[in-house]
């Protein structure tokens, strides 16, 4: 019998020529991912159990990317970034993206891909739930908690139960103003936040080809919004091409099997999909734009690993050139090498940075920011009663710093459009077949600075 | 694991995600400092909707409550372990829920820090916050005190040994994965 992509990276890692669902075995990891906020803990569970002295199992394997709290200035936060770099220092670290260096980079699980950390055919394991964003290089990538990170970080080895594939099979092609956001929340809306437990969610179909990588990012970022374990796309030509421009080894690069057998299949047609709005406090919660036009809103937020991409912030600034927002509007790019982009890359004459700017925007440092809250001074933190549109990838209550405020989820179309409206707004009025083609051309053409072999 | 368990109940329903179980600003604190890691204790499910009650009383870092009820998918969201870990300094020793998502469940048992029990039946409907209830892990039963009425909890399954071992690291050493002492 065939196995699927995700079986046949689990049975490489586990040294085994075939595994089944419902396997337990132990897997070699590739790369691990931490972060500020989990890193310190870590390491303290590391260091307690396998000694003070103690040495990773392979430093240059290790991948450590703060970005959760970095433009505030609470003090603990300051102090999670000192044992990041207590950690770097005492294990010799070649891949530190540390904080206030000209390394910084970011929001890690877009560092991760750009600056080619993301091997296809590789277990990548994070300290964040979004580690499954990088499986749209097709790489088997999931999130774990401080103790298994510890663990990796002496061993390079982790437990995993192969899970069941989940796959979405996406035909035709996105029609303007509609994006990979609006399926990934139309997907979560059907099945469930816990509709994918356990599974790994396989996207196949010329739907995902038509898709920019950037775009697949932001199908796989929220994988585990329906529960599941990672989210994964084969490497196909455009990704090759991608990772080969970052001198990434595409030679494990897989498929699932022709035989191989899924747990369920769910299949979209593209061009039928309108823009989805999940509403309060669940992604599940999606509904169609239509649906809930006009409702109101008061704030805007453009950011985070899933809303957060250079494509995101072309698409916005498509609806926003030469109009003004009437909504409290912030936007926050993942990463420096983004917000670089953002000042370069033009739509019709004019630099994306320009338009953010001359329609009122709020334009913050790279970083997770308000994404998930944080500490008060955070930038863009919502404080009160807000009615906040956003395109980050979790509305549960207080998520982003309020219990008292109400978070929709939608793509950075809708949020533009509902930006300059002042209400929940469809994004296609706002756009034509004309116009859109600038956010593929412009983010096919930005080949981003600072790529290339990992220093 | 052959200890019956004995505690108060909290009741909460689906999808109690990890940002309600412990709010993402207070994650700065340290885990390990013996007196900053009570903070975890003091805002655990500080999160939560208002009109489930509170869960740690002002100025206490201790809950009264060691058992946690809930229905399905519980501890979805991000893979801090923050929140397990703030569960157990509150005081718990068991989640009993239709459902866990993935990270949590895997954080719970990995970590050692509580035991993340399932039921088939929606008891957070059944049972009420305060609520005495009794958990007999040989049995695998639990008893709601007020009713006397005995549900039967799903088998833990194949992390048992994780679970019995108490955590990722003692189990390993059992296994000879890794050296039996730093
Ligand atoms: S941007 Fe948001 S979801 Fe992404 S890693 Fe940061 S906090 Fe998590």
């Amino acid at each position: 019998m065939g196995m699927t992509l995700s079986e046949k990276i689990l049975a490489r890692g586990a040294g085994k020529s075939a595994v089944r669902p419902g396997d337990k075995v132990w897997v070699q990891v590739d790369v691990l991912m931490t972060h500020d906020v989990c890193g310190p803990p870590a390491y303290a569970i590391f260091q307690r159990e396998f000694g003070k002295g103690a040495r990773f199992w392979d430093p240059a394997k290790v991948v450590v990317i703060p970005d959760h709290y970095i433009f505030t200035e609470d003090p603990h936060a300051r102090r999670n970034l000192e044992e990041l770099r207590r950690m770097a220092r005492e294990q010799k670290l070649p891949h530190f993206y540390d904080a206030f260096s000209p390394r910084y980079s970011g929001v890690c699980h877009v560092t991760l891909p750009e600056k080619g950390h993301v091997v296809p055919g590789s277990i990548l394991i994070g300290t964040d739930s979004h580690t499954c964003t990088s499986g749209a290089l097709g790489a088997f990538a999931t999130g774990v908690g401080n103790t298994d990170a510890a663990f990796v970080m002496g061993t390079g080895k982790l437990w995993l139960r192969v899970p069941e594939t989940f796959r979405v099979l996406l035909h035709g092609r996105l029609s303007p103003g509609v994006m990979a956001k609006d399926v990934i929340l139309r997907l979560i809306g059907d099945i469930g936040v816990d509709g994918a437990t356990y599974c790994a969610l396989e996207f196949q179909g010329e739907g995902v080809a038509s898709l920019s990588i950037d775009e697949r990012m932001t199908l796989c970022n929220m994988a585990v919004e329906a529960g599941a374990k990672n989210g994964i796309i084969p490497v196909d030509g455009l990704a090759r091409r991608y990772l080969e421009e970052r001198g990434v080894d595409c030679s494990l690069a897989e498929a699932s099997d022709s035989n191989a057998q899924y747990l369920a299949t769910r299949e979209y047609r593209l061009e039928a999909l309108v823009p989805q709005v999940a509403r309060p406090h669940s992604p599940a919660h999606a509904v169609p734009v239509t649906d809930c036009e006009g409702e109101p809103l008061t704030t805007a937020y453009i950011g985070s690993c899933t809303g957060g991409k250079l494509e995101d912030f072309v698409a916005a600034a498509v609806i926003l050139r030469d109009r003004k927002v009437k909504l409290d509007t912030y936007a926050v790019p993942a990463t420096v090498a983004v917000r670089e982009a953002i000042g370069r890359v033009q739509v019709d004459g004019k630099s994306v940075e320009q338009i953010l700017k001359e329609a009122g925007v709020k334009l913050g440092e790279p970083s997770c920011a308000a994404c998930l809250g944080g500490p008060e001074d955070t930038f863009g933190r919502l404080r009160g009663k807000e009615i906040a549109i956003s395109t980050t990838n979790r509305n549960f209550l207080g998520r982003m710093g309020s219990k008292e405020a109400k978070i929709y989820l939608a793509s950075p179309a809708t949020v533009a459009a509902s930006a300059v409206a002042g209400c929940i707004a469809d994004p296609r009025p706002f756009v034509d077949e004309r116009s859109w083609e600038l956010v593929a051309q412009a983010s096919r053409g930005a080949s981003l600075p600072g790529v290339g072999n990992p220093g | 694991m052959a200890e019956k368990l004995r505690g108060l109940a909290f009741v909460v329903g689906d999808n109690v995600d990890t940002d309600q179980i412990i709010p993402a600003q207070y994650l700065v604190y340290s885990l390990t400092d013996p007196e900053e890691r009570k903070n975890y204790g003091r805002y655990a499910l500080s999160g939560l909707p208002p009109e489930l009650g509170r869960f740690v009383q002002e100025g206490q870092w201790q809950s009264r409550y060691s058992v946690i009820v809930a229905g399905r998918n519980f501890g979805c969201g991000s893979s801090r372990e923050h929140a397990p870990a703030a569960l157990q300094i509150a005081g718990v020793k068991a989640v009993v829920a239709q459902s866990y998502a993935r990270i949590f469940f895997r954080n719970a048992v990995d970590g050692g820090f509580l035991l993340p029990l399932e039921t088939d039946l929606p008891l957070h409907e059944r049972i009420r916050t305060g609520d005495a209830v009794t958990i007999d892990l040989d049995e695998g039963v639990l008893t709601h005190e007020p009713s006397g009425r005995s549900y039967p909890l799903r088998p833990i399954g194949d992390v048992e040994a994780i679970v019995r071992a108490g955590g990722l690291f003692a189990y390993a050493r059992q296994l000879g994965i890794i050296k039996a002492n730093p």
